[in-house]
């Protein structure tokens, strides 16, 4: 590809307020179902905080100092960012670019391509919003919270959220079909899952894993981020995973409403 | 008074990749008239209109809506026009009356205005018992008819119509028919797409048929008719004997045989005409009036296209 062509995948979306008319179709479908929306952020971490916490709890030793539910509870409200936001930019826009058509009916209208995009990856992150709080209130019932720091836990998550949702937006733009998402799903998300010092410390793993998740896992940051809010640990280190998210979320935002540009623009 | 063209194209070109879906096109649409665009599949007639409606960038040439560049006024010109697309993309998430609602906010229409419009629509196509019901469960004619009631919600100047009776039952197109006429009757400059020769001759004023991205013809579509195959048609069967007696009775007469029938088109065959029937009647001879369909066929070919 050339040099002219990759530049033009960073240009400068020109976006207005009607984001938000985008953002609020979604809303309105969500509120439609909401009752059964709430189930799996607040399930899922019932769960793993009973049977990880709890159970596998009693035979780890504590991870950084912390008793281990102490240090998982704060990755599941990570987690639940991650999940939410990247599943609703990747099969959910989907279904609603590719089965429903429901991109090319607004793009009749005012709303221009740029702003359905910017609206469904604005969605995506209110998805992180919505459900890590849930995961969130979870976690302090359980006693789990022990700094004020917590509070901006929300804030933290609708930014990881449009971070996620824009790094899912860039998958949609380019995956042949629905079930490619397997890929991003269980070659990325997955390990994250697993390997973002979210159930261990990442230093247990190997110097080259370490690396690894540092460079390419924003939930490893992510993850930094809200064990430090919830615990009330602040360290230089934070600082530089706010810059890493700080710098990757505008990246990806403006590369995936330009790679969808070129997917949809005929 | 000249009449007023609300859409311009010169030499309107669009290609993907290699291939030239529309090739240096020029046509005019003027205010209040029902313009026809019909071709064979792949003539590039839908490529046009999407042009038109500002979601495909022309590849080259000029084309303006109300004096407005597609390319960079697409906004205004996408507040003034209702498109009805050829495949439905109504909201399967929401009611009926929900999907004009939630299409009105994307026009910034208010939400008491976008309420009264959207019981008004609904009452316009005949769906106002169906205000609560999901598109799940209505018919392929309720989705097209409330398919032109959603494109009709920001009170269009120009109306698309991009195939709006496809695989209708009769009731439903007449339906169709009926609302489109109306709304000519409003002044809404309207253009469509159609297979159905006989839907262009009763809606439109004119029509232009495209085949591998041209124009190879256009005009009123009786002077079509007239133009290219005269005021009737007569069919008799393909027989040796009945071919021989039409060629040396009637030399300057133009025959197509169809499906084991000749069709013979003549400008001036009254008398001729007559004479055949009469002989021939006993065996299926018929005379007919001559129609669109036979001027689309002569243009554009009985090859199958797909």
């Amino acid at each position: 590809m050339s040099r002219v062509k990759i530049l033009s995948l960073l240009v400068r979306p020109e976006l207005t307020r009607r984001v938000f008319m985008v953002w609020r179709r979604n809303f309105d479908v969500f509120m439609k179902t909401y009752k059964t929306n709430f189930i799996p952020p607040l399930v899922e971490p019932l769960l793993y905080l009973v049977g990880m916490g709890y159970g596998l709890g009693g035979f780890v030793r504590p991870q950084e100092g912390l008793r281990y539910i102490v240090f998982i509870a704060p990755a599941l409200t990570a987690v639940s960012m991650m999940y939410s936001s990247f599943f609703e930019c990747t099969y959910a826009s989907f279904v609603r670019m590719y089965y429903q058509k429901t991109f090319d009916a607004i793009i009749a209208t005012p709303v221009s391509l740029e702003e359905v995009i910017g609206g469904e990856i604005l969605w995506g992150a209110t998805k992180s919003l919505i459900n890590s709080t849930i995961v969130l209130a979870v976690v302090i019932a359980f006693g789990l919270v022990s700094s004020p720091l917590f509070l901006l836990i929300p804030p933290l998550s609708f930014l990881v959220g449009i971070l996620f949702a824009s790094i899912a937006m860039c998958f949609t733009a380019v995956t042949p079909n629905i079930d490619s998402f397997n890929y991003p799903s269980f070659l990325y998300i997955t390990p994250m899952f697993i390997l973002s010092g979210t159930f261990f410390t990442i230093t247990g793993l190997p110097q080259g894993l370490q690396l690894l998740a540092k460079i390419l896992f924003p939930l490893t940051h992510a993850v930094n981020l809200a064990r430090s809010l919830v615990i009330g640990r602040l360290n230089s280190g934070l600082l530089v995973s706010l810059a890493w998210i700080l710098i990757a979320t505008p990246f990806f935002f403006v590369l995936a409403i330009n790679l969808m540009k070129r997917r949809l623009v005929k | 008074m000249n009449p007023e063209p609300v859409i311009e194209a010169r030499g309107l070109t669009k290609k993907f990749g290699d291939f030239t879906a529309v090739d240096a096109i020029d046509f005019q649409v003027f205010r209040g008239e029902c313009l026809g665009f019909l071709g064979p599949n792949g003539a590039g007639k839908t490529t046009t209109i999407n042009m038109v409606q500002c979601v495909s960038p022309p590849t080259a040439g000029r084309l303006t809506v109300a004096g407005l560049d597609v390319g960079r006024e697409a906004r205004a010109i996408k507040k003034m026009t209702g498109v009805a697309p050829q495949e439905d993309n109504l909201d399967p998430d929401f009611t009926s009356f929900h999907n004009l609602v939630v299409y009105a906010r994307y026009f910034d229409i208010p939400k008491a205005e976008a309420y009264r419009r959207s019981e008004e629509l609904l009452r316009f196509v005949q769906l106002s018992e169906k205000k609560k019901v999901r598109i799940d469960n209505l018919s392929s004619g309720m989705k097209r008819r409330l398919i032109l009631a959603r494109a009709l919600i920001n009170e269009p100047k120009i109306l698309i119509l991009d195939e709006p009776t496809t695989g209708l039952d009769p009731q439903a197109r007449h339906l169709i028919w009926d609302k489109v006429r109306e709304l000519k009757n409003q002044e809404v400059t309207i253009v469509l797409t159609t297979h159905y020769m006989d839907e262009a001759y009763r809606l439109c004023d004119r029509t232009i048929i495209m085949d591998n991205g041209k124009i190879i013809e256009q005009g009123i579509p009786r002077a079509l008719i007239k133009k290219h195959i005269g005021a009737e048609v007569l069919e008799v069967p393909d027989h040796e004997e009945i071919k021989q007696y039409i060629k040396k009775e009637f030399p300057e007469a133009q025959l197509e045989t169809v499906n084991e029938r000749i069709q013979v088109f003549s400008a001036q065959p009254r008398g001729v005409f007559n004479r055949i029937m009469d002989k021939f009647k006993s065996r299926g001879a018929i005379m007919r009036d001559a129609n669109l369909e036979d001027v689309f066929l002569k243009l554009t070919g009985r090859r199958l296209r797909e």
